[in-house]
């Protein structure tokens, strides 16, 4: 088998910029989104209590609605979670006193009005905690950024350092721009997720741009469209079967995985999908337009009489 | 030139071994074990035990699978559940013949059941979070303001008596917020005091204000006083909760500092979780104070308006009563705490012993106060309840007290335990909370345990049929890397939770990468019209720089989710991270190691089982099978 039978090397860079024009209206939207929409954020985040009770039969709803009503909650939230039987219930900080005693009380009052619920999980998270993990969260992001930034620097360049973690930037943006738009419950584990996505698409810029060293420096007389149109065309076939490798095993935990895991996986798969688009036609123009040249990558011989100011003996 | 030399394979061989070894015993499962511990410091369980452990199981008829003895306690596995809930009856029994006062921790265990050769060797399953095994996560926060007001109430008492030792006469000593205020007559009575106080009390900062007709001390605490104050609060409470604990009975509790002013309590297996946070978040404390039993100062105080420095409460029976705020005894004072019946009426009483401080001070308040009443307080959760409030009929001395009062039997069991678990030396919160369901845990392991498997079998499916003999060859490489990363994370016992077993299936799916790049180098190689034995060198070579690169960037990303991360963000971070170090040796090393042994020693290779390679233009196709 062999998938990619490219005579030619792909012209991507003669697009570069409608490429860059998708990105960046995307990006807007996704900005747009998480400014308007906001994150849906899950009790960890806000602080609050979340019950998961699990029903032999199909679980009423609206009874449980009734219960938690006349028992003197409000403001809460009840749903399905995952299977009919399984439901949610989400209620938002109160003051310190009962917080301790809610999932107590609210089992109880389930009693009452829609018996047979089965305690299988509860959540308290106090304000101060909630806080705490969203500052930890941006400072993660900031720290991965910083250190894949010097990291590269210190590998390639300053260009290509810089072109990645702006389109890994894009990558992440818009996976938030697509919780803030349908609403999908941010919690922890899509943070993990965001940040594993963030050191795995970085992943996808190092190697094209290792591709783009090595044309540099083994082959002469290209110009730098040229170059990344090879460095690009040439990984296209290893990008597609690695993420394609990769989304299987995060398509197998969507399907398998439960609802726990769901939000992490879709997470995933966004991140790949924008990963591979970004990282081959988002960082190779910034980078492009960051102008990249042969002269960076091959060590300057001795200073040679007649050699120009470029240093550039060809 | 692919060759490996001799001690490559051994080590391949030898790390592919000790992985096997290491990850056996997560295929052995569990079976239901007794554990039996000491509840007290004093109390150790030893080979005398295990023989008592034996009889007790012999004479009530109940077979079991081994006893062993480790630094936890001794460990009884049975062969049923049945079996271990009656095991843990008869222990139960023949080791705590006194309900009230237990010595010994009986709990149900789960023992992983693999070969004893295997648990010599250290070679344990791995260690399963709360949200695989069900349980209890509390997150507490110490109140450090509530340890510090504690401390400088104990202290102002200590004061009165250094002055009273003194003979010191003063206007008052009152704690206003976090400061003691003395009040003096006289400027040299003060300066007298504040000699004695720097004398007796080191950690206190003194300053003198007020003027000459109404002279004031005001002591604060030492900035590196009030440091060790907040460990030491932190200590005692960890200490306390340990002991109530252990009252619970669960096996493998894990009760950590987090932070300056954080303490992590889980506790695996734990189904009752609201007795649990019942025994956690109670904060039981004696304090022993007099009562104001001048004429219209509780009517007074009922209308609103106390007299200065009194408080009300109320008695069991409901009635009010107006209790002076100067304490005269804490529960620290306290070294033991037994629940009983009075000698003369019969009743149920708590019998309290009182440490030599405690002793001296309760004799010189009962001396000085006969013919007055003194209330013993129960302070719970911040609200106080007076227990009982007996008439002084003379001096007690011994140090031995008695409480009282409208008890029942079982109520002074409760009684006696709150106050012997120890008292909380600062007050806590539970600041979050995580209650997982058995069920649930079980779930989330299958749920877990199938997306891995499904995800590699897609994988291996395709890799073989797209890179045929180097597909499997990235297959076999691939299970390693599982093999590795079971292997360790049971080797340091770190802790895997669902997120872990997410980064598990992430990471392969990330680690096929390696091999995608190489065998792609290798078909390029190929292609370009090198022949086989030097694509394959060659291509493994190139690929290897990427390699590093990539993981290095991802690890980047791990770190620092193992740093800032808590909770089930840092359980998919650390298994993230030793899979990216897991997937280096094994898609590079493991799977050169495999491709050198079945072409290496072919000197005259033609051809290569990597797939159809399909070659621009004209060239002839001579990859292709």
């Amino acid at each position: 088998m062999e998938f990619f039978r490219i005579k030619k090397d792909i012209p991507f860079m003669r697009h570069a910029l409608t490429f860059n024009i998708i990105s960046l209206v995307t990006f807007i939207l996704a900005v747009v989104f998480l400014f308007t929409k906001g994150l849906h954020l899950s009790v960890e985040f806000t602080g609050g209590t979340l019950i998961e009770t699990h029903y032999q039969q199909t679980a009423d709803l609206e009874k449980i609605r009734g219960a938690l009503g006349k028992a003197g909650f409000t403001d809460y939230a009840v749903q399905n979670f995952g299977s009919s039987q399984d439901v949610l219930i989400r209620l938002p900080l109160k003051s310190e006193q009962n917080s301790n005693q809610i999932g107590q009380s609210v089992m109880k009052s389930l009693e009452a009005e829609a018996p047979g619920a089965e305690l299988r999980r509860v959540e308290f998270v106090g304000p101060q905690v909630g806080r705490e993990l969203a500052e930890n969260g941006a400072l993660a992001l900031l720290v991965v950024i910083i250190g894949i930034v010097i990291y590269l620097a210190f590998r390639f360049e300053w260009r290509f350092s810089v072109s990645a973690i702006i389109a890994n930037m894009h990558d992440v943006i818009i996976i938030l721009g697509f919780f803030a738009f349908f609403q999908w419950e941010f919690s922890l584990s899509v943070l993990a997720a965001v940040l594993a996505v963030l050191g795995y698409s970085v992943n996808e810029s190092v190697v094209v741009f290792d591709r783009v060293r090595e044309t540099f420096k083994k082959v002469r007389g290209l110009t730098t469209p040229q170059v990344l149109d090879h460095a690009i065309t040439s990984t296209i076939s290893r990008t597609i079967i690695t993420h394609g490798s990769t989304q299987m095993m995060v398509l197998s935990m969507l399907i398998f995985g439960g609802e726990t895991l769901y939000y992490f996986s879709l997470a995933l798969t966004i991140g790949i999908l924008f990963g591979i688009y970004s990282s081959v036609l988002v960082a190779s123009p910034l980078v492009m337009w960051l102008g990249v040249s042969r002269e960076q990558f091959i060590v300057k011989p001795k200073v040679i009489e007649g050699a120009n100011e470029d240093g550039a003996v060809v | 030139m692919n060759r490996y030399p001799l001690w490559k394979y051994i080590t391949i061989a030898v790390a592919l071994l000790l992985g096997l070894v290491y990850t056996l015993p997560n295929f052995f499962g569990e079976s239901p074990a007794v554990q039996l511990s000491s509840a007290k410091a004093t109390i150790k369980v030893d080979a005398r035990a295990q023989a008592r452990v034996e009889e007790a199981l012999k004479a009530a008829g109940i077979t079991h699978d081994g006893i062993q003895l480790d630094t936890v306690g001794v460990k009884v596995r049975l062969t049923s559940t049945d079996m271990q809930l009656k095991a843990k009856d008869v222990l139960e029994k023949t080791f705590n013949p006194n309900r009230a006062d237990p010595q010994y921790v009986v709990a149900l265990n789960l023992l992983t059941a693999s070969p004893n050769w295997l648990t010599s060797l250290h070679a344990l399953p791995m260690y399963l979070g709360l949200d695989l095994r069900g349980g209890v996560h509390f997150l507490l926060q110490v109140d450090m303001k509530g340890a510090l007001t504690k401390k400088l109430d104990s202290t102002s008492a200590d004061l009165r008596t250094v002055m009273r030792d003194k003979n010191i006469r003063h206007g008052g000593i009152n704690r206003e917020g976090e400061r003691i205020v003395v009040k003096f007559r006289d400027t040299e009575t003060r300066d007298k005091a504040r000699y004695a106080i720097g004398d007796s009390q080191p950690d206190l900062l003194v300053s003198e204000t007020g003027d000459a007709s109404e002279p004031k001390l005001v002591a604060t605490l030492k900035p590196e006083a009030l440091l060790k104050l907040g460990e030491f609060a932190l200590k005692q409470n960890i200490t306390t909760l340990h002991n109530r604990i252990n009252e619970l009975g669960v096996a493998e509790p894990v009760i950590q500092q987090q932070g300056a002013d954080r303490i992590v309590v889980q506790l695996p297996g734990v189904q009752d979780t609201a007795k649990a946070k019942d025994i956690l978040g109670r904060t039981a404390t004696l304090e022993i104070r007099m009562v104001d039993d001048s004429t219209g100062a509780l009517e007074a105080a009922l209308a609103g308006n106390p007299p200065y420095g009194t408080e009300v409460y109320s008695e069991r029976g409901g009635q009010p009563l107006l209790v002076k705020k100067q304490v005269v005894l804490t529960g620290d004072r306290l070294t033991d705490a037994q629940p009983g019946f009075d000698n003369q009426t019969n009743e149920a009483a708590v019998h309290l012993t009182l440490d030599s401080a405690g002793a001296r001070i309760f004799k010189d308040v009962t001396r000085e106060n006969i013919n007055k009443r003194m209330a013993i307080l129960l302070i719970e959760k911040g609200k106080g309840e007076v227990v009982t409030a007996p008439v002084i009929r003379s001096e007690i001395g011994g140090g031995r007290v008695q409480i009282s009062g409208r008890m029942s039997t079982s109520e002074a069991n409760d009684t006696a335990l709150l106050l012997r678990a120890g008292s909380l030396a600062a007050p806590m919160d539970i600041i979050e909370e995580r209650t997982i369901g058995p069920s649930l845990g079980a779930e989330n392991i299958k749920k877990g345990f199938q997306s891995t498997m499904w995800g590699f079998a897609a994988i291996a499916v395709f890799m073989i049929a797209y890179y045929q003999m180097f597909g499997v060859v990235s297959v076999i490489a691939l299970a390693s890397n599982l093999l590795f990363l079971v292997a360790l994370l049971s080797m340091l016992q770190a802790t895997l939770t669902l997120p872990g077993i997410a980064a598990i299936a992430l990471t392969l799916g990330m680690a096929i990468d390696a091999n995608v790049l190489i065998n792609e180098r290798i078909r390029e190689e190929l292609r370009s019209g090198m022949p086989p034995q030097g694509a394959i060198a060659e291509g493994y070579e190139r690929a290897f720089g990427t390699i590093l690169d990539s993981n290095i960037t991802t690890l980047i990303a791990g770190l620092a989710l193992l740093i800032f991360g808590s909770g089930p963000v840092r359980g998919f971070a650390v298994v993230h991270c030793l899979g990216i170090m897991t997937s280096i040796f094994s898609s590079v090393f493991v799977s050169r190691g495999l491709v050198n042994l079945i072409y290496g020693r072919q000197k005259k290779l033609t051809k290569v089982a990597i797939g159809q390679l399909w070659k621009p233009a004209t060239a002839t196709v001579n990859g292709k099978k």
